[in-house]
């Protein structure tokens, strides 16, 4: 009964959808007030509908009704209920499910924040957001319907892929969902622009909070889906420029780079087609990734379920939805305008430079995770790309980019001027030289990629403080601290982003840079050595799971003859599957992370070993929450909150005095 | 041309790729040893651990060696197909279990039926290696001389063995 009225709440929802999709748009083209305003309770109506649904499959899971052939197929009744709940997405059916609830909630928050804006725009961007959330809903109800029954029901699940049964899986999918759709608002926005024909500050000024927070989500997002593949997989990694992560890293690109597009229509006017192209390029890659991931034209290891009759549906949906707003951008687009003129050298001609660089690099990494494909189709053999290509063409690209990073920040709008701006930057540029060339000698390595890691992370860093100590003689304050309040919050915010950048690069750099590995066999009660640190290996015992076996091996790390700490490793096999998953066990630490997995089981108890000494690998995932933190600091910033202050008295002041009243 | 047709020119090209990647398998990759001799092997039989099956025992047949193992799922899922081929009498089905423990695999045949005429068992996965498997269900084609002819990876389907393996049966049996 349960699962039909999840069923039936989608349905409901598709005609929903297709009311908001088509009446509010026509309503704004037309001018007709009645068929605009009901845009927002549409979107609402279609939020509830889809909460419906989501928790109709949420309850199918928790009370393993193994009637219903998504919840056979990825749970069991001894998998434990968070991991029965992450089970919703975890394949391809309710992973369609939670993208859509991700849109309609993304939907509702447009109602919520919108009373400041004009009523034609506001149902011009929930119409679009309805017709995407159209294509999603057809497609869950023709080919990946999450309610479909099963019978004779199962006696029992075929269990969630063990691989997925991890912490990480119950956050880390809707948090980058969070990101991917997150950027269906500023799609919607520019297109609502295009048809409206009034790309303004204005409009930037309202795309921009929505573009952060969804940046925000997807780059904490791919950090977390990182670090998963970091302790779950086994090899001690973290990146390995896999499809499916090129999907999520491509709108990550491209998302940056309008976030810093938006920054000058926002506040110079400049860039408006370029900024509504790139609104238009972070949406289609997120769709884009979703036909990568669920359609199996490409080989992952994140495929797990794949089906060609679905993947000509979201292509066919992709060519719709891309194609068409391409089509309106190559129509409207001229009209626009450019915008003022601004030299090369300006901080115009810096987010210009950088744009064009993360843009080339999205590019590059949209051309290798494609290429074999592309030769597959043209009958030129198989082959696969890998990560020595990604990261010959991904380094050069970005290396002037975070030069650059560091110099926008001061140069001005409009035309800067180069002798100014070396003055002002000499010592930045000193200290970041000298550290870059002598750091590597105090730390017994010198190479020239961690010379020169180290020199853009400590320029980023340098520059930053000179910002900030510029900014602070212009702002009014007597005490130091007065004046650092009345610096802004969103000022602060772009420094804090920049200098997660920072931390990514010095993690990154370090762990390249002085990383070791070691591969033994080690009997039981014998040693090895890495980094200085002494693993001793005491045995292996067996445990018992919830649903799984395992042989859990006890390692005892001292340095320098005192014991640091103790890791378990553990070799589990999940009998539903009959699956082995590598448990590694780490002990982190802000300047080095110790990494044991056990490989396979040698005579005598004794086993092959894997160990890693990862220096500063932390510091990579520590930047990307930085990063985000910066994001939220530029929201909470004073003139969104002003914004958001205003649509208050849409209610007028006596009946909002006469409600308190009542209550 | 109008610069703002750009970025639709190019996403055209793009879907036009895909459309033809989506009728694409990028797991078939073309194995090396279609066209080569058949690893020679000698492993014992899984109902007689005291006899040997060996591919040169084969010579002047035309048969399909399929590697399987009572823990793979996609095993589960190509047996009925295997069992169609097997009563059809197309040609002859000879098991490598693979990775498997004889008491659960003779259980599992037990339950499901056993569509072939010889079963030998490869414990370690060293006929496997040489074979270049990399995942079961996979069943090769080897023709009189003991030539491999054709390699399929994952699960047999009807279409597969209607249209691939049983014409090149015919053919090689004709040769």
């Amino acid at each position: 009964m349960i699962p039909e009225i999840g069923h039936f709440a989608l349905i409901l929802a598709l005609c929903v959808a297709l009311v908001q999709g088509i009446l509010p748009i026509y309503g704004a083209a037309v001018g007709n007030a009645a068929l605009m305003s009901l845009a927002k309770p549409a979107a609402r109506l279609q939020f509830l509908l889809i909460l419906t649904a989501f928790g109709c499959l949420a309850y199918a899971f928790a009370d393993k009704d193994f009637s219903v052939l998504y919840v056979a197929s990825t749970s069991n009744s001894q998998l434990p209920l968070h991991y029965r709940l992450a089970a919703i997405w975890g394949a391809h059916e309710g992973s369609l499910l939670l993208w859509t609830f991700i849109l309609t909630l993304w939907m509702f928050a447009v109602t919520l924040f919108s009373a400041h804006l004009p009523e034609a725009t506001r149902s011009r961007i929930l119409g679009v957001m309805g017709l995407v959330s159209v294509g999603f809903l057809l497609f869950m109800l023709t080919v990946s319907n999450p309610f479909e029954r099963l019978i004779p029901a199962a006696p029992d699940g075929r269990d969630l892929n063990p691989l997925l049964q991890d912490p990480g899986m119950v956050i880390h999918p809707p948090m980058l969902y969070m990101g991917y759709v997150g950027f269906s608002v500023a799609f919607a926005f520019a297109i609502a622009a295009l048809l409206g024909g009034n790309l303004d500050a204005a409009w930037a000024r309202w795309s921009r909070p929505w573009t952060t927070v969804a940046w925000c989500f997807l780059t904490v997002g791919i950090a977390m889906g990182s670090g998963w593949a970091y302790y779950e997989l086994g090899w001690g990694g973290g990146w390995f420029w896999d499809p499916v992560e090129n999907a999520s890293f491509m709108p990550w690109l491209a998302g940056t780079a309008l976030v810093h597009s938006l920054a000058v229509t926002d506040k110079r006017g400049g860039f408006k087609v370029w900024t509504v192209l790139l609104a238009i390029m972070a949406f289609s890659l997120s769709l884009l990734g979703t036909f990568l991931v669920r359609s199996g034209v490409l080989t992952s290891v994140h495929a797990f379920a794949t089906d060609p009759k679905r993947g000509l549906f979201i292509l066919a949906f992709l060519a719709i939805v891309i194609g068409g707003s391409l089509a309106l951008y190559a129509w409207r687009a001229p009209k626009v305008g450019l915008g003022g003129s601004f030299a090369m050298l300006s901080r115009e001609g810096m987010l210009l430079a950088n744009n064009v660089l993360l843009v080339a690099a999205m590019g590059s990494v949209l051309l290798g995770t494609l290429y074999p494909l592309f030769l597959d189709a043209l009958d030129l053999g198989k082959i696969s790309v890998g990560p020595p290509y990604f990261d010959s063409v991904f380094v050069p690209l970005m290396v002037p980019a975070l030069f650059l990073m560091g110099i926008g920040p001061l140069a001005q709008w409009k035309k800067a001027n180069l002798p100014d701006l070396a003055k002002r930057l000499k010592w930045a540029f000193g200290v970041s030289v000298v550290s870059a060339l002598t750091l590597p000698i105090v730390l017994g390595n010198w190479t020239p990629l961690l010379s020169l890691g180290l020199l853009l992370a400590v320029w980023i860093v340098t520059t930053a403080v000179v910002s900030l100590r510029e900014r602070l003689t212009h702002v009014t304050g007597n005490s130091l601290m007065e004046r650092l309040a009345s610096v802004p919050r969103s000022y602060w915010g772009m420094l804090v982003a920049h200098c997660g950048i920072a931390v990514f690069i010095v993690g990154v750099t370090m762990v390249k840079g002085f990383e070791s590995e070691k591969d033994v066999r080690m009997n039981v009660g014998e040693t090895a050595s890495i980094g200085d640190y002494t693993f001793r290996f005491d045995g292996t015992q067996d445990v018992m799971g919830p649903n799984y076996t395992a042989a859990r091996g006890t390692f005892r790390v001292s340095y320098d003859g005192s014991e640091t700490t103790v890791l378990y490793p553990e070799k589990r096999r999940y009998p539903v599957q009959n699956q082995i998953m590598t448990e590694a066990a780490i002990d982190p630490g802000l300047l080095r992370d110790l990494y044991v997995s056990l490989g396979e089981p040698l005579d005598d108890g004794a086993w092959s070993v894997r160990l890693y000494h990862k220096p500063f690998i932390d510091w990579i995932w520590g930047g990307c929450f930085i990063m985000a933190l910066g994001g939220a600091l530029a929201i909470s910033d004073r003139r969104y909150r002003i914004a958001w202050h205003k649509q208050e008295p849409a209610v007028p002041a006596p009946t909002r005095a006469a409600r308190r009243k009542v209550a | 041309m109008n610069r703002f047709l750009l970025p639709l020119s190019i996403f055209v090209v793009v879907v036009g790729f895909l459309a033809v990647g989506l009728k694409l398998n990028p797991r078939e990759i073309p194995s090396p040893l279609v066209g080569k001799a058949a690893p020679d092997f000698s492993q014992p039989q899984l109902y007689d651990r005291e006899k040997v099956f060996s591919p040169a025992d084969m010579k002047g047949k035309v048969w399909l060696l399929n590697f399987w193992a009572s823990w793979c799922s996609g095993c589960k899922t190509e047996h009925p197909v295997l069992m169609e081929l097997a009563r059809s009498g197309e040609v002859p089905i000879y098991g490598m279990d693979y990775k498997d423990q004889p008491d659960e695999a003779m259980t599992w045949l037990r339950q499901w039926g056993n569509p072939y005429s010889i079963i030998g068992t490869d414990d370690v996965g060293r006929v496997g290696i040489n074979f270049g498997v990399y995942g079961v269900p996979e069943t090769y084609v080897i023709d009189k001389q003991g030539v491999i002819r054709y390699k399929q990876i994952g699960p047999l389907n009807p279409d597969a063995v209607s249209q691939k393996i049983i014409p090149l049966v015919k053919q090689l049996e004709s040769q």
